[in-house]
């Protein structure tokens, strides 16, 4: 594959069948080596995202933001973290992109070119907060396989498309749909074309609500290529990776979707608590749905250092998965007392909340500040790691920056 | 009158043919002559607009170069294995998978078997008993405990 895209590179090419050139270039490429005419060295430059983006794996591309890149009220482009599971597509036909329903519980199979949907149907805009059920990977001890997210998974961009809803309407679903599952152009690593990447989903009660969007726009513009262009889900709320990206076709199934990583251990967490690093059994582990109350202190940067007798301003955003946030508190004593910050209503449901804070310090010294949120149901975020899970899903740990005052 | 003309085409056609044939062939004899006398005449050591190429070749001494204890190419540490790993290990995905986890010899094999039975990785034969051992002994499982300290913090003036 390499091999024969290096040849189409070179000025050579049309001898390279003749000569055999591709393969004494083909012997001298090393086996895992992307030729770095092809891949383009600067993942920053390539996505349009922030020298302070944290990138974490190269193959698949997977980069996180920092706490104090996301203090935007709607994440740019530029902070937006990357997820991936398999290769991005290459080669986007927009003008023949299609996207087909199928599946046990469609009326009739049916497909839409990307400008049937684009007229068919109203166009809505929502911001969604879309966080990778991973995030917060890194601290669970036993550590846990997989990219090892601290903060920066999480974002909340301003996303334009379709209701999923209206278009499995004119679909036409049967009474027994149980879920719905998204496949997709992206290649998986072994370049296998008979494997899938991912192929998850959600169940129907989720697909059917007014803001998942299968969308084409992110923040008013084309969706960004390694962002899902042209076509993604966004199931705000649920872990991101239920917002398929590069969606082509949709199944509505009559069982809870099978695709790849929906079943076996991924993307879920044992049913019932187990101590860390116990083993569980796959049939004893259930899918993440909802994601947690969380919250994250955007300003300042962790590490200010400021004069006694002035105060701090702290702000950032709280989100609940399906639910609102209805209290965001911080500390400066490691919990021992907490302080209300004000908290704003969300731009629509399923967005995240901005909290903010001014905060005194009674002497000099070392302060933690640590932001707590509440859901609309009165849980709120443990300060310590929550419950151990083999996979390191769902870290909602209360977020800390370190404060200075002299 | 047309059947001539016809006739004319043709052989011109076919004459020309011929002749872009023979240019072919004596490009190709001087090329492949090329290689043969020095087989790094095509490696774009030049300033080519394909001169990025030059990394990819093996004569290249700086491919596998280890500078304070790591793989440059890799990010992966200097250890018995290494070279194995880097082979076996950075195929389908890149080594910063393999540095960001932490695993014990247990959760090490659990992984390669799940990228066996889902991932398309090989079956390792002896290799697998090389590369546990590197991973177990290079990148162990760290104690983290319920909550770590903040580390690394990058102190600075705030001004407001």
């Amino acid at each position: 594959m390499k091999r024969r895209n290096f040849v189409k590179k070179t000025s050579l090419g049309s001898l390279a069948g003749i000569l055999g050139l591709d393969i004494v270039y083909g012997a001298k490429i090393p086996e895992n080596y992307t030729l770095l005419g092809l891949q383009d060295p600067d993942p920053f430059q390539m996505f349009n995202k922030d020298k302070e983006m944290v990138v974490l794996n190269s193959k698949p591309w997977n980069m996180e933001a920092v706490a104090h890149l996301l203090d935007d009220r709607v994440t740019p482009n530029k902070y937006m973290f990357i997820r991936n599971n398999g290769l991005v597509p290459e080669n986007i036909n927009v003008q023949e992109w299609t996207i087909t329903f199928d599946g046990e519980s469609v009326m009739e199979a049916k497909t839409f070119t990307l400008e049937e949907l684009k007229t068919k149907f109203p166009h809505h805009t929502y911001q969604l907060t879309v966080e990778c059920g991973g995030n917060g990977r890194s601290e669970f001890d036993p550590p846990a396989k997989g990219n090892q997210w601290t903060i920066g998974a999480v974002g909340c961009a301003n996303w334009t498309g379709v209701r999923l809803k209206d278009v499995l309407k004119e679909v036409g679903i049967k009474d027994n749909a149980v879920y719905i599952g998204y496949h997709a152009a992206d290649q998986h690593l072994s370049r296998d074309p008979s494997k899938e990447p991912i192929s998850r989903g959600v169940p129907i009660a989720k697909a059917m609500m007014d803001e998942t969007l299968l969308a084409f726009k992110m923040n008013g513009e084309d969706i960004p290529l390694v962002h899902g262009y042209p076509l993604r889900l966004v199931c705000g709320g649920w872990p991101a990776s239920t917002s398929g990206k590069w969606v082509n076709r949709i199944s509505v199934r009559n069982i809870v979707h099978d695709g790849e990583k929906m079943t076996g251990t991924s993307y879920k967490v044992p049913c019932n608590p187990v101590a860390p690093g116990e083993k569980v059994k796959d049939e004893d582990m259930c899918i993440i749905e909802s994601m947690p109350v969380k919250s994250l202190i955007t300003y300042p940067k962790s590490g200010a250092m400021i004069p006694m007798g002035k105060k701090l301003n702290i702000r950032g955003h709280a989100w609940a998965g399906e639910l609102e946030v209805s209290k965001v508190s911080y500390s400066i004593d490691f919990g021992a007392t907490w302080s209300e910050c004000s908290l704003e209503k969300p731009a629509n449901r399923l967005a995240w909340q901005h909290f903010k804070a001014s905060i005194s310090f009674p002497k000099s010294g070392y302060y933690e500040v640590w932001a707590r949120a509440t859901d609309s149901r009165g849980v709120s975020q443990p300060m310590l790691l929550p419950g151990w899970n083999p996979k390191g899903y769902l870290n909602n740990a209360c977020h800390r920056i370190a404060v200075k005052v002299s | 009158m047309n059947k001539q003309d016809n006739f004319r085409k043709q052989v011109k056609s076919i004459y020309s043919v011929l002749v872009v044939s023979f240019v072919m062939v004596v490009l190709i004899g001087i090329l492949g002559i090329t290689y043969m006398l020095d087989p790094s005449a095509f490696s774009f050591k030049g300033d080519t607009p394909n001169s990025e190429v030059i990394g990819t070749s093996t004569e290249d001494e700086d491919w596998d170069k280890i500078e304070n204890g790591i793989h440059l190419r890799t990010g992966l540490k200097e250890g018995e294995g290494l070279m194995t790993v880097v082979n076996n290990c950075t195929n389908c995905h890149s080594a910063q998978l393999v540095i960001q986890n932490r695993m014990n010899e247990e959760r090490w094999t659990e992984t390669i078997r799940w990228m066996q039975k889902t991932q398309n990785l090989w079956d390792l034969g002896a290799n697998e008993k090389v590369i546990i051992n590197y991973l177990v002994t290079n990148y162990p499982p760290k104690s983290k405990g319920r909550r770590e300290a903040l580390t690394d913090v990058q102190w600075y003036p705030l001004n407001e």
